[in-house]
């Protein structure tokens, strides 16, 4: 466990001393506050609206901070080479994916921490309150989800060559998912056979990001979900991530390198 | 002597780039070093050198034989414990500082921190990089970068060195200065493996050299023998083993 998290505690260093995430918290933080210190018309809901956006920002950002460190571990280590000398010390190809994974996650989960930070202060600064159990709800399931996409996006550098490419094909996975995954259903309700059992596959097969959006929660003041239901959602967001880092391990395992 | 290094009919296939058949880059290599030598691998570029490397690491998979390290199949992880590999031309972590790239790779030997300390603190010496010990490695020159590779390949104190073309793009100081290291290091008792093309350099320091051609075991010898059997110096030897003479008067 100590290599896993020595790999892990490189991918993390990397993420605080590049730009991205500054940047990323930065336009967020300027998006946000430039909004809220605009009044439209006295409506009294702005701050349900400013809070809408600046969750919004935070997903977005979320998912480009996750999805672009975790896209480039991999391919980077081959392309500089230091994957040699790292493979010729005492670690396994497994530790390797694990320790990435990790790595990217904690990191993708420290970065998740700083923007609902600032959004319990932006939240709690215009409407003088804050839904504490429903905002802690919503950075767990936020960040579980996140495992899954830190999963897909490793085992996606393992089959794509460039991680450019890895990125693009998450992201429009992702916002696949999150856009449509709940109607998947619904649509396969529509579609004439052999077409309906193929929608309906899918719609059983793909890691249903969207339930783990509860951003409704923190903007309409409703009631916090059940404890019980938070811990089957992790659950099931650790099933689906163990299975996409095994396919990595799988594939990482018997790929030759070349120094 | 105790063998610290060991190849049995190793032979590594590829598939062909253009998907076409399949190309032997190693044919049934039979090698073996010993305890305390300095051991020269050499060959010309595609002689199948850095392929048995890969193999020795566990980069790739021999296609048959088997290779070992201290007596343990290369398939198996622990066969790294105690071994250093210094690869040719590598970028480390470039927002590391060497100091912090040094103490990555002690965690993963799990050294202690007391320990891990006095290695860092020693090895930066060693690698003249102390001054620089606390910049981030894209400040480094590829010679500082090379003699931070050193001192990873040494940060568990290996009983075995493998070293790629250690000298490859350094300067004739730079290259003086790990040729001293090799040195030091024999004369601590250490094994040291190494493919090299300055056949000048290899001759100075190696005990034993084994030359391979197109993935065959051409000779294996000490150096002196091969010197006084052949009435010629190292590079004419490589020369006349790998058909290069031959090539000349056709």
């Amino acid at each position: 466990m100590n290599t896993v998290w020595a790999l892990a505690g490189v991918v993390i260093k990397e993420l605080y001393r590049r730009k991205d995430f500054y940047v990323l918290f930065v336009l967020t933080a300027v998006m946000t506050l430039l909004m809220g210190s605009i009044t439209f018309f006295n409506d009294p809901r702005i701050a349900s609206y400013l809070k809408d956006i600046c969750l919004l920002l935070i997903w977005i950002s979320a998912l480009v901070i996750a999805i672009t460190t975790t896209a480039r571990q991999i391919p980077a280590e081959r392309e500089n080479r230091t994957i040699f000398p790292l493979l010729a010390k005492p670690v396994t190809r497994g530790q390797v994916v694990a320790g990435k994974f990790l790595g990217c996650w904690l990191a993708s989960g420290i970065a998740l921490g700083v923007f609902y930070l600032f959004f319990g202060v932006v939240s709690a600064s215009r409407e003088h309150d804050l839904a504490v159990i429903q905002y802690l709800q919503a950075l767990w399931l936020h960040w579980v989800m996140l495992a899954i996409v830190v999963g897909l996006a490793l085992l996606g550098s393992l089959v794509f060559a460039a991680p450019s490419s890895n990125a693009t094909i998450c992201f429009i996975v992702v916002l696949g998912i999150l856009l449509l995954g709940r109607h998947l259903n619904q649509v396969a309700l529509q579609q004439p056979e052999p077409l309906r059992t193929v929608v309906y596959s899918i719609y059983f097969l793909i890691p249903h990001l969207e339930w783990y959006d509860i951003r409704d929660l923190l903007l309409y003041d409703h009631p916090g979900l059940r404890w019980t239901d938070c811990l089957l959602a992790t659950l099931y967001a650790g099933v689906y991530t163990a299975m996409l880092l095994l396919g990595a391990w799988l594939l990482f395992r018997r790929k030759p390198l070349h120094a | 002597m105790e063998v610290i290094l060991e190849t049995r009919d190793l032979r590594v296939e590829y598939r062909a780039q253009n998907g076409q058949g399949k190309k032997v880059a190693v044919k049934g290599l039979n090698l073996k070093v010993h305890a305390g030598e300095v051991f020269g691998f050499l060959g010309p570029n595609g002689a199948g050198k850095t392929t048995t490397m890969n193999v020795l690491l566990g980069f790739v998979h021999a296609t048959a034989g088997d290779a070992y390290l201290f007596g343990v199949n290369v398939r198996e992880p622990i066969a790294r414990q105690r071994i250093g590999y210094l690869p040719e031309l590598t970028y480390y972590y470039k927002f590391l500082t060497a100091e912090e790239l040094l103490r990555f790779y002690a965690r993963l030997f799990g050294i202690p921190r007391a320990e891990a300390d006095r290695r860092i603190d020693q090895l930066l010496r060693l690698v003249e990089l102390e001054a620089a010990r606390k910049r981030p490695i894209k400040t480094y020159s590829k010679g500082m970068q090379q003699r931070v590779g050193l001192a990873q390949a040494l940060i568990n104190d290996p009983d075995l060195l493998i070293l790629d073309e250690p000298t490859s793009g350094l300067d004739p100081l730079g290259r003086m200065k790990v040729r001293e290291i090799i040195q030091r290091l024999k004369n601590e008792g250490k094994t040291v493996f190494f493919s090299s093309h300055e056949l000048g350099e290899v001759e100075t320091v190696c005990d034993r050299v084994a030359i391979i051609n197109q993935g065959e075991l051409k000779v294996e010898d000490r150096v002196s023998a091969l010197v006084e059997k052949h009435q010629a110096n190292l590079e004419q030897i490589f020369l006349s083993l790998i058909g290069y003479q031959a090539e000349v008067t056709a």
